[in-house]
């Protein structure tokens, strides 16, 4: 890779984008205030897109081919979400506006909510957190106050699945939880067993991923949500892998109490390139007063009356919220995004979507599965995850194959994750590949399974074929260098 | 079928190849009786016919870009450079995820280091992360921070009352379930230099704004110094506007030990308040307590020089429930919307918006200032927003400059909302957008609306 950074491109003296001259006379300013020296680029506008229409091109993208990140949903991002969350009228509004001068964003925050309603089953939702994560801390957060708001003080143990995103742990020690890790089973599923010991006063709930990590329907579902339930417990459902799922069950109706969704995965807005993304959180209607305020209602006796002054979608605050999360009202050109793509999609849609992807996921499985040691051998859903490891070739580790994956020109699978299958190799291909797109990861994967016993080297050393070559993590972490430094380069 | 590529052949040859005969083998382990719900979502519609229903949508708004508007609160309208749109409707950006392939993702990793390498720059501070989701939530990341550097053994932080509201809230929010105690804003009138007293050797941090709520420049000067002795060695975080930053000594300076803010002028429409982008940086001594991403300078085996995610053990998917925080995907294509703001506008340019900001604000004030029955109220220098005294609630003064002038202004934020003590109190944000000509007609409104309140006061 040979771009400069834009700091090396920098000129004393030429400048960027003009601004208008000042039409207003000048006022004094506060001289013990004004900083000496402002150390920014001193770059063309030519400069300027130059300089980064070279850099994506180091990049690789959905819009260049295939991206199977397991847990990801690295599906395609339709072009018309992109127009569509740049009209001038969704840009251009103020979050602090009038409600009656934005009644058309509200009304779309207001029907995404009942999409989301519709597909989930759930009572109410929240548009506010800002991603996954965030969703997780919210309806953490909610199961906590719920407990606190019964009296039931003592409560504060999470039970967590060892397959489970580190998020999970994270969102859960966060909100001043125990974590409490519970083995998965020989299939795959959460050890019920293991569970039991956990079903006392103490119980908040259990973060459940299902379809989990490995890509599996969690056959247990019913009888865990049961066990929690009998327990006093609340059941948090980890939706990143609503993608297997809409159209096809309502997470609700088998006994989740709270979900957070990801719009950035499920629902095709883009990741671009580590977020925004949108995480609302819907919940079953004894946890709807605790949603982070506020939420979007109809106001039924506006319409009736037809009255002109009075908003027909308003904000509104749940009595027992656990507070805002976030500033304003949520990531609102995501869920423009996120309504576009329902809207086009309909119920068929929706359904047709989790059913090619969960084809395509079985698919890519049946031609790689001779190859590949699969830990566990079920009808997977949208993902599944294999070893990257051979017998007969001892040296070559699940890193090697990605990075050999980049060579062939497409985008490895997550490695390393979940933590509970050895040199993991967690693959997602989303219901937006062809089959021949499908085929080609199929067919170049089984090529470097051949690869790694003839010349594991190739493997090693990869990739050969990328803007750089294999690239020292441990160095980078040893030399903390995380900025660019005039004085030093 | 919407974003579907298979043909029915194609479908019956995969079921075929997978071992099974129809689509519903695929979902045997779903319990039937939960399997196919109706959703009941309305008819798809088409692209043509999606883009007619959002366009309706977008025009049931007003739009602030085409009304003159004086509301800032947190949200700024600037001048978003052609290029800035440009670079973030490539699909190489914005269609990729995060960057954990480094060797194929050296476009996003470049333009995050280049990224945090100008918030350092701008904040005067060391060390930066690739972002928070927002202002409110860096607030919360930074008493977060600040809690853990103390390995949570001091309980108590201070927040000044003029921290924009919605952060003192998400700060609640975020450590509702971690028994801290948090003062200083029960007393919203209180002066900053009485709230600092109450730093002692149990507090972990001090959080305050510049400019503050109401866009006045806090003074900073010996503030670090204070914290630090008052509350041995508590931490000083600082929540900046970063426009403000092209004028003003940098809280680094100052010796503050956390900087954040939101990023939401660099570059980002108004879009309803989101998504916007939170940043933060802080010294490299605390690097491994900060939150976040972050991207560090390597080199590849030839000895090229590439970027990677580095310091990755304080994050959630290497520590799980003892990571810094649970933050995993950020804002990262805002802030790549920052830094080609940063880099287009350049060291000349950004000076020369914060100067318009500066100096059409204070044309306003002054004239408002003027006008009988409105008081500008600032005890200390301001940068593009302040707060004015008016004659009625403004709630009243805002639905007549939208309904009843001779055309639609959006008037400044009613603080009543936040500060009840500040009954009749509008904060009012004129950045480089709002032409001297809207500010004449804005004031020239404010006077109609007093002569128009004085009669019905009579009346
Ligand atoms: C299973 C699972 N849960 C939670 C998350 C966190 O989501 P986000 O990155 O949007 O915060 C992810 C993201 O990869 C995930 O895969």
């Amino acid at each position: 890779m040979t771009e400069p950074l834009i700091f090396e491109l920098s000129i004393p003296g030429r400048k960027g984008v003009r601004l208008p001259e000042l039409d207003v006379p000048e006022s004094e300013l506060p001289a013990d205030l004004l900083r000496d020296d402002l150390p920014l680029p001193e770059v063309s506008e030519v400069d300027v897109v130059r300089h980064y229409l070279r850099l994506s091109q180091l990049n690789y993208a959905v819009d260049k081919g295939i991206y199977p990140l397991g847990s990801c949903t690295m599906k395609y991002n339709p072009k018309i979400n992109e127009v569509a969350a740049r009209l001038p009228g969704f840009v251009g509004i103020h979050p602090l506006q009038d409600e009656l001068t934005v009644q058309g964003a509200l009304y779309l925050m207001y029907h995404l909510q009942e999409q989301l309603k519709a597909i989930s089953g759930f009572d109410a939702i929240s548009l506010q957190p800002a991603a996954g994560a965030h969703g997780e801390l919210t309806g953490v957060l909610i199961m906590r106050k719920y407990h606190l708001d019964r009296g039931e003080t003592q409560r504060d143990t999470m039970l967590i699945p060892d397959s489970a995103h580190g998020t999970n742990p994270a969102s859960t020690s966060m909100s001043g939880l125990r974590v409490v890790e519970i083995p998965s089973d020989a299939r795959g599923n959460v050890d019920l067993e293991a569970m039991k010991a956990y079903m006392n006063e103490r119980l908040i709930g259990i973060m459940i991923t299902n379809p989990n990590t490995l890509g599996l329907f969690d056959e247990n579902l019913e009888a865990i949500c049961q066990m929690v339930h009998e327990a006093g417990g609340l059941v948090y459902g980890d939706g990143a892998n609503m993608n297997a799922l809409m159209g096809i069950m309502r997470p609700a109706e088998i006994g989740i109490d709270v979900m957070h969704f990801n719009l950035h995965k499920t629902f095709s807005t883009p990741h671009g390139g580590g977020g925004p993304g949108s995480g609302p959180v819907g919940v079953v209607a004894k946890l709807a007063d605790f949603l982070p305020a506020p939420i979007v209602v109809k106001e039924v006796d506006a319409e009736e009356e037809a009255e002109e002054e009075a908003p027909l979608y308003t904000f509104y605050d749940p009595p027992k919220s656990i507070g805002r999360v976030k500033s304003f009202w949520g990531h609102f050109s995501v869920m423009i995004k996120a309504y576009t793509y329902i809207r086009m999609l309909g119920d068929e849609g929706v359904r047709r979507a989790a059913e090619y992807a969960v084809l395509n996921a079985n698919y890519l499985l049946s031609r790689i599965r001779d190859v590949y040691p699969l830990p566990y051998d079920r009808i997977c859903k949208h993902e599944f995850v294999v070893e990257g490891r051979f017998e007969d070739a001892p040296g070559v580790r699940a890193l090697d194959i990605a990075k050999r994956l980049i060579d062939y020109g497409v985008h490895p699978p997550t490695n390393y994750f979940p933590l509970i299958v050895h040199e993991a190799l967690m693959i997602e291909p989303t219901e937006t590949e062809s089959k021949q797109e499908v085929d080609r990861y199929a067919d170049i994967l089984l090529k470097i399974a051949e690869e790694a016993k003839t010349d594991p080297d190739l493997l090693h050393e990869a990739p050969h074929n990328a803007p750089v070559r294999r690239l020292d993590e441990v160095y980078a972490a040893r030399q903390k260098i995380l900025r660019y430094r005039r004085d030093q380069q | 079928m919407v974003f579907v590529p298979h043909t029915e052949e194609e479908r019956q040859a995969m079921l075929k190849a997978i071992g099974v005969e129809k689509m519903d083998d695929l979902f045997y382990d779903v319990p039937a009786r939960y399997r196919y719900p109706t959703l009941g979502l309305e008819a798809p519609l088409t692209e043509m016919e999606v883009l007619e229903e959002l366009r309706e949508l977008s025009e049931a708004n007003l739009n602030a870009y085409r009304t003159p508007t004086f509301l800032g609160a947190g949200i700024y309208r600037h001048w978003v450079p052609a290029v800035v749109d440009y670079v973030l409707s490539r699909g190489e950006f914005y269609t990729a995820y995060t960057p954990y392939q480094a060797e194929i993702s050296q476009g996003t990793l470049t333009a995050i280091f280049e990224y945090q390498s100008l918030i350092c720059d701008l904040t005067g501070m060391e060390v930066a992360n690739a972002s928070h989701y927002d202002g409110a939530t860096a607030a919360a990341e930074a008493v977060i921070q600040a809690y853990n550097v103390f390995r949570g053994k001091r309980k108590k932080v201070v927040l000044a009352p003029t921290l924009h509201p919605h952060y003192r809230e998400v700060i609640r929010t975020y450590t509702q379930g971690m028994g801290l105690e948090i003062v200083g804003d029960e007393a919203l009138e209180k002066p900053l230099e009485e709230v600092v007293e109450m730093v002692d050797e149990q507090t972990f941090a001090f959080i305050v704004q510049t400019p503050n709520f109401f866009g006045e420049i806090e003074p900073l000067e010996g503030l670090a110094d204070e914290v630090h002795t008052r509350g041995k060695k508590a931490l000083l975080a600082v929540a900046v506007n970063p426009i403000s930053l092209g004028l003003l000594k940098p809280p680094g300076e100052y010796g503050a030990d956390i900087v954040f803010g939101d990023g939401q002028p660099l570059g980002l429409g108004l879009n309803f308040g989101g998504p916007t982008l939170g940043f933060y940086a802080t010294k490299m001594r605390y690097v491994h307590q900060m939150a976040g991403r972050i991207v560090g300078e390597t080199k590849d085996v030839e000895g090229k020089r590439g970027f990677v995610l580095t310091l990755t053990s304080r994050e959630q998917h290497i520590r799980r429930h003892r990571a810094t925080s649970n933050i995993c995907s950020n804002q990262g294509i805002m802030t790549l919307a920052a830094t080609v703001y940063l880099s287009a506008l350049g060291k000349d340019g950004l000076r020369k918006v914060a100067l318009a900001n500066y100096h059409k604000a204070h044309y306003a004030a002054e004239r408002i200032a003027a006008l009988p029955g409105y008081t500008v109220v600032a005890d200390k220098p301001f940068f593009n927003e302040f707060v004015v005294e008016c004659p009625a609630p403004v709630a009243e003064i805002n639905d007549f400059l939208l309904n009843e002038w001779d055309y639609e202004i959006i008037g400044g934020y009613d603080l009543s909302r936040d500060y009840p003590h500040l009954a009749r109190h509008m904060l009012v944000a004129v950045t480089e957008m709002n032409g001297r000509d809207e500010i004449d007609d804005f004031v020239e409104a404010l006077r109609a609306f007093a002569d128009y309140h004085q009669v019905e006061v009579e009346a």
